[in-house]
């Protein structure tokens, strides 16, 4: 891969302006899908280039907009999903607030290849400056006929509305983004039946990621056997990887999909910060299982991650130095899923807070040897339990985190304190 | 029609239905919470995860619809696991204060727990999280936010069926609370249901909690009077008091809901206001007599003014209230027996009547349909025709039955008719009609009385005595077949007797019993429901 496509802005300043856009080839791949291209050819196209879903579950994009049935009289909706809340995920805010036009135009040509005229961009409340952004580039897409009526002349209509979330994590779980978009509470939804036949305001809808959409000019333009050569074939393209924690260089890399591991951490985030030891990586956001140092010669692509029971998720890579106490990681995690467990489900509303509570006595020196297997038992009553995956998404590190680590969890117990402390005090919790 | 195998039993059931609704054909209960019929389907409290062949998950048998060939365990070892673990974290969270709880005995915490629960504490009490508690939501209902599990009955109920909305799910995880909306209280006019949809104590009754121990009560299937909806109830009582009504559901009266109103009506029907022994108007005031006494008092006086007078100087009006079978008897007593045609049918409710387009009906009268039914609301002899009668004199002796002619007719009229006129009054309560009577028999309400009542939609119900009438009150078809004995008439053993008789004289009720009338009745064919006793 010769040049960043998600990540232009960096190499081309001031992409997000239309006239800088277009001077980089901006809208072409969307001219070309449009005016020279039949809907269901789009869909074929985005099938062939295997692009999948990067908001973490990795479904085949043009798979899903196949799902959408045939001969339904209702208007056919697009939602972006741009309520990026996954910890250590900071990938879809960079694209929308400073590669704009890439991600709207990936929305043009999806709609187009879904025959939807109506696009809604669901974005996290925080993402401030984002919205700004994503207002003025929409502007301007507008003035110059790229949204609004006859786009391109062919008789095409699309509008896109930006829609601002109140910040709840749980409005970026798709069906939860549609609730909250109803003006709802953003409880999930039970599926069957799916988005594609009963979505936003019970029509066929089409919930997509940024970064995924924000893939699809790529595809248009140099075509499906481009794409599929970047990277495992079965999940190809470029992708956006988050690096976070304890690296000498944190940051944004877009690479191809599948680079090991390894090598985002120490050739590209430049390796342990202080030249300290590796401890543990949450490679996926912190949703998936954690990884030991010795788990991480892996490629960061969907198939190779499943293979050593891990998941890809959204590539937000947490990695942690020998310093981190893991107990005290593992109750900021299981914080986070009890702060933002909608409440709907009986396993997940309770056993979230419970594990929470745990992890805290067990943190505060105050914990039995009896609580880390009840810890465990509590996440496999939540998993594959509920609605939606969030029970999933807390039960799932907890047992890594327990598996893996179980000896420090011990120490807490047999100390009563954080061993990691050398003076004996425990950390501190913010309320 | 899919045919699944559910534990091993095979069942062939509708298409449409769910695991749920599948199950109770085989009399399979899967435990569930946010589940309600009459409800959309929520399937949040996960109580009803079942195995199914083929699939990986457990699936919530509330939103499972069945299909060809599905294979159903509801008590595998995995899926008692997942109850077990469900109810665990129910309970986590609870205050398990059932010592006062006014939802102990009915409550499906307590049930399932002691079916399905894991009898082991493992959550600390101090850890519980805390939350409002005596939240007065409205004029009936009473809400508990630590007792709540959340699983939205009460707010879907609130949204679908009244759609009024005054109830939401506030906060995220488990500090989620049920509350009012600003400036909203929970004042509709079914309201009450939404403490009979709430599965724990988190919903309770202003007007029956603390009252009485649920399984102390008895339950009674019958049918509500104040309108001629003719919801289906259960009467909840004890010792001939009654505690509370219930919706009963029937899918084609008033599926699983009443009207608040309803449910009070309990209370206008055990008041102090009831006549507890057959009176006679002496020098001053009434004067109780033996039963004996009072019929033979009554049927010397028809003796002797028919032959004095006439048969025309004998008259009855019957209220909308009574049964069936006391219409009947009535109607034969006076036209069979005493052999006049005065016998006049009055349905009566006040000029503003609440009313509304889903179960509250402005005649406020259990059985107008069936009074019209049997020939008495016809066009043919009316209560004013009869009034005008004893105005004039003609009429010497009225019979009321089951109706305060005071607020129906006007006490002027009144007054100017029954002056002059001997007057029975066959009811329940002292009224202004009591006023005028020189002899008061006194008979059952709905809940002490066997019989039936016809709905606005000509549907035949069911009503079953829950104990017997106060004091030497009688039922009202007793009281009548007692009379007409003694005028030479039949002796009834049972309403269902009379019942029995007076459906056959119309072909529409042909045949027609109380055991086929079931606990949700029958109803009539349009159009050919009225049938005038026969009087040959």
């Amino acid at each position: 891969m010769s040049e960043r496509v998600l990540l232009r802005h960096l190499d081309v300043p001031n992409i997000r302006k239309l006239d800088v856009y277009l001077a980089q080839g901006g809208y072409e791949a969307a001219r070309k899908a449009l005016t020279t291209l039949k809907p269901e050819e789009v869909t074929e196209q985005v099938k062939a280039s295997n692009l999948r879903g990067r908001g973490g579950a990795g479904f085949v994009a043009g798979m899903k907009w196949g799902f959408l049935p045939k001969d339904s009289p209702k208007p056919v909706y697009l939602c972006c999903n741009a309520d990026e809340s996954e910890p250590g995920t900071f990938k879809d805010r960079a694209i929308i607030e400073w590669n704009t036009h890439i991600l709207l135009e990936g929305i043009l040509i999806a709609a187009y290849a879904i025959k939807s005229h109506t696009a809604y961009i669901y974005i996290r409340g925080e993402f401030a400056l984002g919205a700004k952004h994503l207002e003025e580039a929409i502007a301007e897409a507008y003035a110059k006929g790229f949204l609004g009526k006859n786009i391109f002349g062919i008789g095409y209509d699309l509008d896109v509305y930006v829609h601002r979330g109140a910040g709840a994590y749980i409005c970026g779980e798709e069906t939860g983004l549609i609730e909250s978009l109803e003006g709802k509470r953003a409880y999930p939804r039970i599926k069957p039946p799916f988005p594609a036949v009963y979505g936003l305001f019970g029509s066929p809808t089409i919930v997509q990621n940024v970064e995924t959409l924000s893939c699809v000019p790529s595809i248009m333009k140099n075509g499906p056997a481009w794409f599929k050569a970047i990277g495992p074939e079965t999940g190809p393209g470029p992708k956006i990887y988050c690096v976070s924690g304890h690296v000498e260089k944190p940051g944004l890399y877009e690479l191809p999909m599948g680079m090991p591991l390894r090598a985002v951490i120490y050739d590209y985030a430049g390796g342990i910060r202080g030249g300290k030891k590796l401890k543990a990586v949450m490679p996926a956001g912190s949703s998936f299982p954690v990884l030991r140092p010795d788990e991480i010669d892996v490629n960061m692509d969907f198939d190779s991650m499943r293979k050593i029971n891990a998941f890809l998720g959204t590539a937000g890579i947490i990695v942690m130095d020998e310093d981190t106490c893991m107990v005290r990681a593992l109750e900021i995690v299981d914080r986070f899923y009890h702060h933002e467990s909608c409440g709907q489900c009986s396993p997940c509303r309770e056993g979230t807070g419970w594990l929470h509570k745990l992890l805290v006595r067990l943190e505060e020196g105050n914990g039995q040897a009896e609580d880390i297997d009840l810890m465990n038992k509590i996440s496999d009553n939540m998993m594959g339990n509920t609605v939606c995956v969030l029970a999933d998404a807390a039960a799932m590190p907890t047992q890594s985190y327990i598996s893996k680590f179980r000896d420090e969890f011990l120490a807490h117990v047999t100390l009563g304190r954080c061993p990691l402390k050398k003076n004996g005090a425990t950390h501190q919790h913010a309320a | 029609m899919p045919k699944l195998e559910i534990d091993g039993r095979e069942v062939t059931v509708e298409d449409g239905l769910n695991l749920i609704q599948a199950a109770e054909r085989l009399e399979i209960e899967v435990p569930h919470y946010c589940y309600h019929p009459g409800l959309s389907i929520s399937g949040n409290c996960r109580m009803c995860l079942v195995e199914i062949e083929k699939m990986p998950k457990l699936q919530i048998a509330c939103n499972t619809r069945v299909t060809e060939g599905m294979v159903v365990k509801t008590t595998s070892p995995k899926v008692k696991a997942a109850q077990a673990a469900v109810l665990e974290f129910l309970l986590i969270n609870h205050p398990i204060d059932c010592p006062i709880c006014d939802q102990a005995g009915e409550c499906k915490l307590q049930d399932y727990y002691m079916d399905y629960g894991v009898y082991r504490s493992r959550f600390p009490l101090q850890e519980k999280v805390e939350k409002r508690k005596v939240v007065d939501l409205g004029p009936q209902v009473v809400l508990d936010q630590e007792r709540c599990i959340l699983c939205a009955r009460c707010t879907r109920f609130l949204d679908e069926v009244t759609k009024t909305s005054e109830l939401g799910i506030f906060a995220r995880g488990d500090r989620c609370y049920i509350d009012l909306f600003p400036g909203k209280r929970l004042d509709n006019l079914y309201s009450g249901n939404v403490v009979d949809v709430c599965p724990v104590g988190a919903l309770t009754s202003k007007d029956f909690r603390f009252k009485a121990r649920v399984w102390y009560l008895e339950k009674t299937e019958s049918i509500c009077t104040l309108c001629a909806n003719g919801c289906n109830i259960d009467i909840y009582h004890r010792r001939g008091q009654m505690y509370r009504f219930r919706p009963r559901s029937n899918p084609d009266v008033n599926q699983y809901w009443m009207c608040d109103e309803g449910r009070l009506w309990y209370k206008e029907l055990q008041k102090e206001s009831r006549i507890l022994r057959p009176l006679v108007r002496g020098e001053q005031d009434f004067a109780a007599v033996s039963w004996d006494d009072a019929v033979d008092r009554v049927v010397s006086r028809l003796t002797h003014i028919k032959e004095e007078h006439g048969a025309g100087a004998i008259a009855g009006i019957i209220g909308a209230k009574a049964t069936n079978e006391e219409v009947y008897l009535f109607s034969r007593l006076l036209t069979e027996h005493v052999g006049t045609e005065l016998v006049a049918g009055l349905s009566w409710s006040p000029a503003n009547a609440s009313h509304d387009d889903f179960l509250i009906k402005a005649d406020k009268n259990p059985n107008t349909h069936g009074l019209r039914a049997l020939g008495l609301l016809n066009g043919g002899v009316s209560a004013a025709d009869v009034l005008a009668a004893a105005e004039k004199g003609t009429v010497k002796v009225l019979l009321i039955f089951a109706e305060d002619l005071v607020p129906a007719c006007g006490p002027e009229k009144l007054e100017a008719a029954l002056g002059n006129v001997e007057v029975v009054v066959f009811d329940t309560d002292y009224s202004g009609t009591t006023e005028y009577a020189d002899t008061v028999l006194p008979i059952g309400t709905a809940p002490e009385t066997d019989g039936t009542f016809t709905n606005y939609a000509g549907r035949v119900q069911r009503i079953r005595p829950a104990f017997a009438p106060p004091g030497e009150a009688k039922p009202g078809w007793e009281v009548l077949s007692h009379l007409g004995v003694k005028c030479g008439g039949t002796d009834y053993l049972s309403s269902s007797e009379v019942f029995a008789e007076l459906a056959n004289k119309s072909p529409a009720s042909a045949g027609l019993t109380y055991s086929k009338l079931g606990s949700h009745g029958v109803q009539l064919p349009e159009g050919e429901q009225s049938a005038k006793p026969a009087t040959t």
